[in-house]
């Protein structure tokens, strides 16, 4: 569509956006990222749809519950990262007024 | 005396007191006291003169006071008609003695508070009953003891004390004379008729009695006071409902994520927000990966260091210790140990299978001798090391047998003439005292059915793959083994199987047209029916092994398959795995004569000859001669998939499938031959060589690869079989069998069980160096090869250039 007009419709922030996370995701060991919205709605994936179905769902819940465990200690602090260790990865979490990012990763053997 | 009878009112005391003691005396009405006292009552002032106050001189217990008659008759002369005594005044004029007895009557039992005593008999027994109460205890007491005289009572003279008088006055008697009357009547007035008439009992005064009611006032008594019992009981109330009775239903509900459309995602992925956002973002995450790069948090350094450590302290005893030793003097004489198996499932037995130590020839000339003693495996138990637990008689040596992994009751032995048979243990093995079980095999193939040398390998397929008759390997549903291979130096290579034929009819029927309108070019044939019974079993399929370069066909003599279900594990739960046609491969290793040791890798499978239709075996992919004498064993790795093993002759080798150069490792030849050999079923870089000479290499490939790490003697022959056994994490056991036909059970030491850390890691990088090494040597080789041709062909060029100057 946009050919015709003689210049490219794809606006810069989607490539910044994507070369982002194409960096994030050379690192060694990352194993996939996931942006989703502040509903749990998954927008980009690197994984498999229902990995990632599964990991929007869960992680939405456990990201707001650790929020208000924030926010009810000192009203004015904010969550700003979390990261779940477990014995197999590492799930680190931003979160965001409108969106999360969500990165898993397989820390060096 | 005179019976008088006294006067209600005994005392003439003044003032109050008379008041009193008339009433008191008036109470007791004057009787029922003795004649012989007389109650009085004495003011105090007499009291006081005649020293018997009241409860001061005279009391309860003391209640006796004698009073002399002079001092009372004085008394009563100066106070005349005022002294207490003056109604008494004769009694006591008349009075015998001198002395008078007055009593205190405390308790005013004659009605007075004094009585005097009028006669002196009373006085006597008033004075003395104690006494005479005594005297009369004495008296008894005497006749106790002296038991001489019973004094019997004489009668005595009647002593009246006034119940005559008592007498008297209940009695009836007249107190007049009795009046008498006489009545008369004129005698006409007997007889007379009689005239009732009637008269108003109105009329006169008193003419009627009358009854008239009246209210009785105790019916209309208020009861104002009632005792009643009053009991509360629970307030109880029955009452129902009904309520509307719905169907249960079954219902489900179906749900689906949430999730954006492409478009909606494209709008997310290109707005402002989503960019700030990540860009923010970002940084985070990136420190926290490299965090992660540089160090783990999480490790634990105390704890690894403590592993490395223990493993120092044990260093002090690395040898296998004998643990138990197996022999039989009846069965296992004379005879050699062909092949070890651990029962799968049953602690502590291990089968052996035990042949004859005789060369061909021997064979034959002892033939008949054979015949009679029957070949026979061996159950040993733990428990008995003297008999064996069971035996299972074959009809001939076999030299090697497999228990099937799904059920351990089925054994499948390969035999010297090519047979294959099947013992069923379906009883368990159980303590036997005496005789030691003898289980006969359920079913062996037909000879000429079956390979025409002795079978020296036998395997069963894993329990998820099935052959079909083309050689297409099929998904098992079932997940049991049903189908084993076999392999005899006659140059074939069999797939059987165990399961009765029905099964495989259908298929059969399928393929039926297939197959008949193809005759096979393999020498054997394809079979077309068999039948699961004694001495018509069948094989599968046949294989035969065409050489790759020259024509004619490899002998196999052992056999091992790439198990390929573990290695490719999905996410889903294992579920469907359909193999490819060529994951099932193989790696033989064949003698091609007795001296070179061969290894082939193959993969089989029928193929269809498009010409002709025939089906016949591929041609081996690769072969290798590494070996100088017989290749013994064929085993892949526990712990590594495409990592085999191959003794043969003074050397092992082990190979990395896919790696077609060459052996990855290959020891230096050692003095004695090497007969067989086997991983170590805990640590992946430990395996274990037998030798001819009765001892067993240890080899650690982490340690050194030059020699190996630990060598030890078992036993004064060759060793014919080592299988290691892993009972429980603490108890590791090897098996090994001699050629004197004695099992020796050894423990592995802890060194030797258990892996250091990072194991396989450190093995799986040590095995891809060497490979890496292979690839190196071949491309020097390679380059060097070329290097010289450049060199000839220069050093030719200038011959020639010289020439022609």
């Amino acid at each position: 569509i946009a050919t015709f007009l003689g210049r490219k419709l794809q606006p810069r922030p989607q490539n910044e956006v994507e070369e982002t996370l194409k960096r994030i995701q050379g690192q060694k060991g990352v194993q996939g990222i996931i942006i989703v919205n502040a509903e749990g709605i998954p927008i980009k994936t690197t994984l498999d749809n229902s990995s990632t179905v599964q990991y929007a769902g869960l992680i939405h819940q456990l990201v707001m519950k650790a929020r208000s465990t924030v926010r009810d200690i000192d009203p004015q602090n904010d969550l700003t990262f979390l990261r779940v260790r477990s014995k197999k990865n590492e799930i680190m979490i931003a979160p965001d007024k409108d969106y999360f990012l969500i990165v898993i990763q397989n820390p060096s053997d | 005396m005179s019976t008088k009878r006294p006067k209600s009112t005994t005392t003439t005391s003044k003032g109050k007191d008379k008041k009193a003691d008339e009433s008191s005396a008036g109470s007791v009405a004057g009787s029922g006291h003795p004649n012989d006292i007389l109650p009085l009552t004495l003011t105090s002032a007499t009291q006081e003169l005649f020293g018997c106050r009241c409860d001061e001189d005279v009391t309860g217990d003391n209640p006796y006071k004698i009073l002399r008659k002079e001092d009372i008759v004085q008394d009563m002369r100066m106070r005349a008609a005022v002294s207490d005594f003056s109604p008494m005044k004769q009694l006591v004029l008349d009075y015998p003695e001198d002395e008078l007895l007055l009593v205190y009557d405390r308790d005013f039992i004659y009605g007075s508070s004094f009585y005097l005593v009028l006669t002196a008999d009373a006085k006597e027994r008033h004075l003395k009953p104690v006494v005479a109460l005594g005297v009369e205890v004495a008296l008894e007491r005497e006749p106790s003891e002296v038991f001489a005289t019973q004094k019997t009572s004489e009668p005595q003279p009647w002593i009246s004390l006034g119940s005559e008088q008592e007498i008297e006055e209940e009695s009836v008697t007249d107190s007049r004379p009795r009046l008498k009357y006489r009545i008369s009547r004129v005698r006409r007035e007997f007889g007379a008729p009689i005239f009732f008439s009637d008269r108003n009992a109105m009329e006169t005064k008193d003419g009627f009695i009358e009854c008239t009611p009246y209210q009785d006032k105790n019916f209309s008594l208020k009861q104002m006071e009632r005792h009643t019992g009053v009991q509360t009981i629970p307030n109880l109330k029955s009452s129902s409902t009904q309520t509307q009775w719905t169907y249960p239903r079954s219902m489900c509900t179906q749900y689906e994520p949430r999730e954006f459309s492409e478009e909606k995602k494209e709008n997310c992925l290109q707005s402002e927000k989503l960019k700030n956002f990540v860009n923010s973002v970002a940084s985070r995450f990136e420190m926290a990966i490299q965090q992660n790069e540089i160090m783990d948090v999480f490790f634990d350094d105390w704890k690894a260091l403590s592993e490395e450590d223990s493993g120092y302290g044990r260093k002090a005893d690395p040898h296998l210790k004998e643990y138990q030793s197996f022999t039989d003097l009846h069965f296992s004489k004379e005879k050699t140990i062909s092949n070890i198996n651990w029962h799968p499932t049953i602690n502590g037995v291990i089968a052996v299978a035990v042949t004859e130590r005789l060369s061909f020839e021997d064979r034959i000339n002892g033939s008949t001798k054979l015949l009679l003693n029957p070949s026979l495996i061996l159950f040993w138990s733990f428990s008995d090391p003297i008999n064996p637990q069971l035996l299972l008689e074959c009809p001939d040596d076999v030299f090697s047998f497999e228990f099937c992994p799904s059920d351990p009751n089925i054994i499948v032995g390969g035999c010297m003439n090519g047979q294959v048979l099947t013992p069923s243990l379906s009883l368990s093995l159980s303590f036997s005292l005496n005789e030691t079980p003898v289980v006969r095999y359920c079913a062996v193939s037909g000879i000429e059915n079956g390979h025409k040398a002795p079978i020296t390998d036998i395997q069963w397929l894993p329990g998820t793959f099935e052959v079909s008759r083309m050689g297409v390997p099929m998904e098992n549903k079932n997940g049991i083994c049903v189908q084993i291979v076999t392999c005899a130096p006659d140059c074939c290579v069999m797939f059987w199987d165990i399961r009765a034929p029905r099964v495989l009819q259908t298929m059969a029927d399928q393929r039926k047209q297939k197959v008949e309108e193809k005759p096979l070019e393999n020498p054997h044939g394809v079979p077309n029916t068999f039948k699961h019974l004694d001495l018509t079993w069948k094989p599968l399929i046949r294989v035969s092994l065409p050489k790759i370069d020259t024509s004619g066909e490899y002998s196999p003599l052992k056999i091992s398959l790439r198990d390929n279900t573990c290695d490719n594990h999905t996410g889903s739960n294992a579920g469907e795995y359909l193999p490819s046609s060529s994951t099932l491969q193989l790696v033989l290793s064949t003698t091609f004569c007795p001296q070179d040791g061969e290894l082939v890798y193959t993969d089989w499978k029928l193929e269809k000859d498009n010409d002709s239709g025939r089906l016949f075996s591929a041609k081996p992919s690769h072969r290798f001669i590494i070996h100088d004498g017989q290749v013994n064993t064929v085993r892949r790795s526990p712990f590594f998939k495409d990592i085999i093993l191959t003794v043969g002759g003074w050397t092992f080798a082990i190979w990395k499938e896919g790696v077609t150069n060459g052996p990855i490792i290959q020891s230096s030849c050692s003095q004695k031959k090497c007969t067989v050999g086997y991983w170590s079923q805990s640590r992946p870089a430990v395996l274990f060589i037998g030798k001819e000479d009765g001892n067993i290499d240890v080899w650690d490939l982490l340690e050194k690869t030059h020699e190996p790490s630990q060598t030890q003697n078992i036993t004064a022959t060759q060793i014919t079989c080592i299988k290691p056994w892993i009972v429980s994490s603490k108890q590791h056991l090897l098996a090994v069998s001699d050629h004197l036909g004695t099992l020796h059970i050894l423990e592995i030491p802890w060194t030797l069980r258990s892996p250091s850390s990072n194991e396989k890691l450190s093995m799986s990088k040590y095995f891809e160096k060497e490979v890496d090494r292979l690839v190196y040597f071949e491309k020097r080789r390679e380059m060097r090869a070329k290097e010289k041709k450049d060199y000839e062909a220069e050093e030719l060029r200038k011959k020639t250039v010289r020439y022609s100057i």
